[in-house]
């Protein structure tokens, strides 16, 4: 396969950064989209070009270290993919893609495609923990849980906090990431202490951090590579709404 | 309040009174096709609420003082998240496709740009007659029969848009309160979303069609 990339190059946070067009050939379908970045970036070291940040991890879609924006689309237009699973294959031969960093205000770019996502671990640390010994793994049967909310809890902690959902968000917002992290506590037994006062600090940290607010566009969720649930959002208002009224 | 959260739930609370206030609205307009006298029987019914135990117009009064604080909120909280929105996103996408479909979900803020508008236009229009053929001192039924007349059918087009904004606003503005208010679920979405069309499609059809008979000669 051949390809045109378009892609955003930004030397640095200061920097005001541009679209770069770089030709790639001889790309086999069976690449996934970061190994033919790899291609790309062997080419340019040889050549002795700058190569393309981005970041990546596991590569085998668990570790929520990849993401940039593929023709429009956070992790590209197949649906539930983080990019690093996302396969050549599902591109034209000769096609244009045109590639971008997530773009939010609280994402700082750092290099290219990589951006700065504390803002998330700062949300996390305002109170998406539990804080009680927990000591090694209880008994699976010590503590009943129901199975639905076991099973709706596991959805929410599928979240690997990749921001794909703020980068589609028309409003930069951090709803679904901070609802997942609230729902998966909320719905088990050790997150009922701390549930209202930990819902309500993570969504003033996600406010603090400029994050925008949520209008229910459902856009977080069709690009989530976890497809975490949109009535995730809805259980972190009535907790944070719960908060409030205390 | 202030939180972002805060000002989706005001936005929720309020838009509720909107769309209490317009279904009562729509089922006075509909009351056209009973005749003038019946029209002008509401009007001057709504104004004579409680009488003699309140004093003429004040339930009225109290009605339409929360309804103007309901819009004033509705819209502070709307432009106060979308400056927010901007402020996060500074640098725009060279390329964004939307995915989650639904056009009736980005088009809220020019929707309600557009109502807002066109409130206005309709204040003057059928409640001061500043801009109606029959003028203030006439009677309701009068203002609204003259001022959709085939002559003026530029009224009705614009009356058309507008209401049909309306109904693409809370097609997405009603299951969007629920969902801000915490009461929507994965098990409710249909139904939700089933109501919020079912809600609009009523409030279109309802609205025009007063103004369309009358413009076509119907209601005369």
């Amino acid at each position: 396969m051949n390809l045109t990339l378009k892609v955003w190059r930004q030397s640095g946070p200061a920097d005001a950064g541009r679209m770069v067009t770089y030709k790639v050939q001889d790309v086999s379908p069976d690449m996934s989209f970061l190994e033919m970045l790899d291609v790309l970036n062997e080419r340019l070291i040889i050549e002795g070009d700058d190569p393309v940040a981005f970041d990546h991890d596991c590569r085998e879609g668990i570790c929520g270290m990849c993401g940039m924006v593929i023709n429009g689309v956070a992790h590209g237009e197949q649906r539930a993919t983080t990019t690093c699973q996302l396969h050549m294959r599902h591109f034209e031969d000769g096609a244009t893609i045109t590639i971008e960093p997530w773009r939010a205000a609280p994402f700082p770019v750092v290099k290219d495609l990589v951006v700065d996502r504390s803002a998330f671990d700062r949300i996390i640390q305002a109170g998406g923990f539990v804080s009680v010994p927990a000591g090694s793994a209880p008994d699976a049967h010590s503590v009943p849980v129901r199975k639905e909310d076991a099973d709706s809890a596991f959805d929410a902690a599928t979240c690997i906090g990749c921001g794909a959902c703020v980068a589609a968000c028309p409003n930069g917002s951090a709803s679904l990431f901070t609802a997942a992290k609230i729902t998966h506590l909320s719905l088990l037994p050790q997150g009922q202490p701390e549930r209202v006062t930990r819902a309500k600090a993570m969504v003033d940290q996600m406010d603090a951090e400029g994050f925008g607010g949520c209008t229910n566009t459902g856009e977080c969720t069709a690009v989530c590579p976890k497809g975490i649930p949109l009535d995730t959002i809805a259980r972190m208002n009535s907790d944070y709404l719960q908060a409030n009224k205390k | 309040m202030a939180s972002s959260n805060g000002k989706k739930a005001v936005m929720a609370v309020t838009g509720a009174v909107m769309v209490g206030f317009l279904l009562l609205h729509m089922l006075g307009n509909l009351k056209i096709f009973l005749g003038r006298e019946s029209f002008n029987d509401y009007a001057h019914a709504l104004r004579t609420l409680l009488e003699p135990i309140a004093p003429y117009r004040t339930v009225l009064t109290i009605l339409e003082i929360v309804l103007v604080a309901s819009v004033v909120l509705h819209m502070w909280a709307a432009i106060s998240l979308a400056r927010r929105a901007r402020q996060a996103r500074p640098v725009k996408y060279v390329a964004k496709k939307s995915q989650a479909g639904g056009y009736a979900t980005h088009i809220m803020r020019y929707g309600g740009i557009t109502i807002a508008l066109f409130v206005v236009w309709h204040l003057l229009d059928l409640t001061f007659g500043v801009v109606n053929p029959k003028g203030f001192d006439s009677a309701p039924a009068d203002r609204m029969i003259a001022g959709f007349d085939l002559s003026r059918w530029w009224v009705t087009l614009l009356y058309l848009v507008a209401v049909v904004m309306v109904g693409l606003h809370l097609r997405h503005g009603v299951w969007s309160a629920f969902q801000t208010l915490g009461w929507a679920n994965r098990a409710r979405y249909k139904a939700l979303r089933a109501t919020a069309s079912l809600l609009s499609a009523v409030l279109v059809v309802g609205f025009l069609a007063p103004p369309l008979a009358i413009t076509f000669g119907v209601v005369k």
